[in-house]
C-alpha cells in the first residue's frame, strides 16, 4: 500500500511571482521524505500540489505512476495533516477519526470499530467520546493522525505539524512520527523549517530555497557534504570566509581567507562543483569543527579574540573575532577548554571539515 | 449588575461607564420595555372614548383577546378570518425567511471564502448600496417591476413566454420578492460572520479527507455556522412577520398580511386596545415559534451573539 511519488518539471507561479521552480525528484514508495527551507520557499505550495489543492502551472506530479492533473485533493490516495491540525471542533474525537469513512458511507458501527482501532494505535484508547477541546497538544496531534490514518491512504503529507508543540513534546513527537511510520509502513512527505526535525526524522531531505530545490540527500550529506553556500549556511550553523582559491589539485585546495597561512581544504566527491585557482569562494568549517590549538604549529591555524559566551548547558557556544568577522565556536561542556577572555586564542580545523563553495546566496540568520 | 459596572468602570472609565449604563437603559427601558409594558396594558382594556377613561368602566379584561380568537358572532364561534390570516402570515415569512438562507448561503460563503479583502469589500458595497433608498420605495420600484406593464412582464412577453401579462400582484409573487429583498442583508451578514471564521483548513482538510462539496457544507460549514444561520433566520423571520410597508405596497388586494390588521385597528378602526392585543398575539406567536425552532435545531440563544 505504498506509492512513489514523483515530480516532473514542477512550476507554479502565481502571476508574476514563481513559487515553485522546476522541482523534479521521486520519493519513493515507504519513505520518509523531508522538504526543509525557510518560510516562503515554495515548500508548502509543493505539497499543496501533491495533495492536490494546487495545480502546478506547467510539469507533472504522479502518484504510483499515474498523472494528478485533474484529480482533486478527495479523489487523491494522499492524506494531509495541517500545520493547525485542522480537526473539527464540533465533532467527538471519534467523530473526528471516523471522518472520512463517513463521507465514504461507512456505517455508523463500522466507522466505531474503526475509530477505536485507531485510537489503540495512537495509545488513546477509550477516549472517542471527549472531546477535541479537552485534548493536550501532543494528544491532539496524535488524533489528527489518526484521522489521516483512518483510510489507509498511500502517502501521508504533514505540513509542519510539530511547530505549535512546545520543545520537549516536538522531540517526543518526533520519535513518535518516525516509529508510526516505521509500523504503517508509509510513504511520509514531511515540510518543515526546522532542520533538527529534517535531521532526525527523515531518509532524505530536499532543502528549498525561492523555490529551488537546491540539494537533496539524506541527513548526513546534507549537514556534512552541502552543495551550495544557501545549504551550507541554513542547515545547521556554520562559520562562513570570503576566500580565494590559490591552488586544487584535485585532492585538496588552498584557499586564502585573509588570515594569514592559506588553508587547506579537501575536496569531497559528494562536495558542490569543482573550483579553480583564481575562483572567489566561501569558506564553510561549522562551530563543532573547530578546536583550540594545543601547540602552534597546527594546520589551518588561525588566532582569534574571545568576544562572548553562550552557555547552554551540554554546549558551550563561543563567540569570538578575527580581522572583524565573528567566528562561532562550540565546545562540549565537559569542564575543560577554559578560555580566559583575555588572551588571544588559537583555533585550528582539520582538512576534511573545511567545505569550499562557490560564493551563493546565504540563508539569513 | 453592580460587578458589571465595576468592570466597566475599570476598563473604561467612570465617566464612559455611567454614559454607557445610561444610553442602554434609556434604550431598553425607555423605547423598548415602557411602550411594550404600555402596549400589555392598553391590550386588556376596552375601547372607551376619552371621557370614560379612567371612569368605573376602565377595568381590565380579556376582551380583546376573546375577539381575536371567537370574533364578535357568538360566544362559542372562531375567528377563523382572523386566525387565518395570522397562519398565512407566519407561513409567508417561513417561507420568504428559507428562501433567503438558500440564497444567501452561497453569496455569504463565496463572501468569506473565496473573495479577498478588496473584492470582497466592494462585493458588500454593492450589498449594501440598495438599502440607501428608502424601504418604501425599494417596494414601490418592485411593484413597477413586477406591474402588468411591468419590466418582467413586457421582457417575458417581448421574448414570447407568456402572451398576456401575468398579474404578479395578485399572484403574492411580487409580496414574496419584495419581502425577501427587504431584509435580505440580516440574512447575510451573520451568515458571512459565521462563516468566515471558520478556518480555511477546515474545509481543505474535510475536502482532502475524501468530502465532496456537498458534504463539505453539510458536515463542517454548515453545523459551524448555525449560530449564525440561526441569528439571520429569526431577523429575517421577525422582521418579515411584522413588516408592513412591503404588505402595504405590493400585497394583492384580497391577501392580508396579519400586521395590516394590527395597523386597521390603530388608524381606521380607532381601537387601540384590540390593535394592542392584535401585536401582542404577534409577537407572542413569533417568539414562541422562534424558541420551538431553536429547540428542534438545538441551538441555544448563548450560541446567538455574534
Amino acid at each position: 500500500m505504498t506509492k512513489e511519488v514523483s515530480l516532473e518539471h514542477v512550476w507554479v507561479e502565481f502571476g508574476e511571482f514563481t513559487a515553485v521552480h522546476k522541482a523534479n525528484l521521486n520519493i519513493a514508495g515507504g519513505e520518509f521524505f523531508s522538504f526543509l527551507g525557510p518560510s516562503g520557499c515554495g515548500k508548502t505550495t509543493l505539497l499543496r500540489c501533491i495533495s492536490g489543492f494546487q495545480e502546478p502551472t506547467r510539469g507533472k506530479v504522479k502518484i504510483g505512476g499515474l498523472d494528478m492533473r485533474g484529480v482533486g485533493p478527495n479523489k487523491r490516495p494522499t492524506a494531509l495533516i495541517f500545520q493547525n491540525l485542522a480537526l473539527f471542533p464540533l465533532r467527538s474525537i471519534a467523530d473526528n477519526i471516523a471522518f472520512p469513512l463517513e463521507v465514504r458511507g461507512v456505517g455508523k458501527k463500522a466507522r466505531r470499530k474503526r475509530a477505536d482501532e485507531l485510537l489503540e494505535l495512537i495509545a488513546l484508547p477509550g477516549q472517542g467520546d471527549k472531546k477535541v477541546s479537552e485534548l493536550s497538544g501532543g494528544q491532539k496531534q496524535r488524533v489528527a493522525i489518526a484521522r489521516a490514518l483512518a483510510v489507509e491512504p498511500d502517502i501521508l503529507l504533514l505540513d509542519e505539524p510539530l511547530s505549535a508543540l512546545d520543545l520537549k513534546l516536538r522531540q517526543h513527537m518526533r520519535t513518535e512520527l518516525r516509529a508510526i511510520q516505521k509500523q504503517v509502513g508509509l510513504t511520509f512527505i514531511y515540510i518543515t523549517h526546522d532542520q533538527g526535525e529534517a535531521l532526525t526524522m527523515s531518509d532524505r531531505i530536499a532543502v528549498m530555497n525561492k523555490g529551488k530545490i537546491e540539494q537533496i540527500g539524506d541527513g548526513k550529506a546534507i549537514y556534512d557534504h552541502p552543495t551550495t553556500s544557501f545549504v551550507a549556511s541554513f542547515v545547521g550553523e556554520n562559520n562562513v570566509l570570503d576566500g580565494t582559491v590559490l591552488s586544487n589539485d584535485g585532492k585538496v585546495m588552498q584557499i586564502d581567507a585573509g588570515l594569514g597561512t592559506p588553508f587547506t581544504v579537501e575536496n569531497h566527491p559528494a562536495g558542490g562543483p569543482a573550483l579553480a585557482p583564481g575562483d572567489a569562494c566561501h569558506l564553510f568549517v561549522r562551530p563543532e569543527a573547530l578546536r583550540l590549538s594545543k601547540q602552534d604549529s597546527a594546520i589551518n591555524q588561525f588566532e582569534t579574540n574571545f568576544v562572548t559566551e553562550e552557555f547552554e548547558g551540554n554546549m558551550r557556544h563561543i563567540v569570538l573575532n578575527t580581522n572583524g568577522k565573528d567566528i562561532k565556536l562550540s565546545l562540549i561542556n565537559d569542564g575543560t577548554n577554559a578560555i580566559d577572555g583575555t588572551a588571544p586564542v588559537k583555533l585550528n580545523f582539520a582538512p576534511e571539515l573545511g567545505i569550499a563553495l562557490k560564493p551563493g546566496e546565504l540563508a539569513s540568520a | 449588575m453592580r460587578d458589571l459596572f465595576y468592570d466597566l468602570v475599570r476598563r473604561n472609565g467612570m465617566a464612559v461607564s455611567i454614559y454607557l449604563m445610561l444610553a442602554v437603559s434609556i434604550w431598553v427601558f425607555v423605547l423598548i420595555i415602557l411602550p411594550q409594558l404600555t402596549m400589555l396594558d392598553y391590550s386588556f382594556r376596552f375601547n372607551l372614548p376619552p371621557a370614560k377613561i379612567g371612569g368605573p368602566e376602565d377595568v381590565y379584561t380579556l376582551d380583546q383577546y376573546r375577539y381575536f380568537f371567537q370574533g364578535s358572532g357568538a360566544s362559542d364561534g372562531i375567528n377563523t378570518l382572523d386566525i387565518g390570516i395570522l397562519f398565512k402570515t407566519l407561513l409567508a415569512a417561513v417561507f420568504v425567511t428559507i428562501f433567503d438562507l438558500i440564497i444567501c448561503y452561497p453569496v455569504a460563503f463565496v463572501l468569506a471564502k473565496s473573495s479577498s479583502g478588496a473584492k470582497a469589500r466592494l462585493l458588500v458595497l454593492a450589498l449594501i448600496v440598495p438599502y440607501w433608498i428608502n424601504e418604501i420605495l425599494r417596494a414601490f420600484a418592485f411593484r413597477i417591476l413586477f406591474g402588468a406593464t411591468g419590466v418582467i412582464n413586457e421582457t417575458g412577453m417581448g421574448l414570447g413566454l407568456w402572451d398576456t401579462p401575468i398579474d404578479f400582484i395578485r399572484q403574492d409573487v411580487a409580496l414574496y420578492a419584495g419581502l425577501a429583498y427587504a431584509y435580505i442583508l440580516l440574512m447575510i451578514f451573520p451568515l458571512y460572520n459565521a462563516i468566515e471564521s471558520l478556518d480555511r483548513n477546515q474545509i481543505e482538510a474535510a475536502r482532502d479527507m475524501g468530502a465532496n462539496w456537498w458534504q463539505v457544507h453539510a458536515k463542517v460549514v454548515i453545523p459551524y455556522a448555525k449560530p449564525g444561520i440561526a441569528s439571520g433566520m429569526t431577523m429575517v423571520f421577525m422582521l418579515t412577520s411584522g413588516a408592513l410597508a412591503a404588505p402595504q405596497i405590493l400585497g394583492g388586494p384580497s391577501n392580508l398580511w396579519f400586521t395590516q390588521l394590527v395597523y386597521q385597528w390603530f388608524n381606521s378602526g380607532g381601537n387601540w386596545p384590540r390593535g394592542s392585543a392584535y401585536a401582542m398575539v404577534l409577537l407572542i406567536v413569533c417568539i414562541a415559534l422562534v424558541l420551538l425552532v431553536m429547540r428542534l435545531f438545538k441551538v441555544s440563544i448563548g450560541e446567538i451573539k455574534q
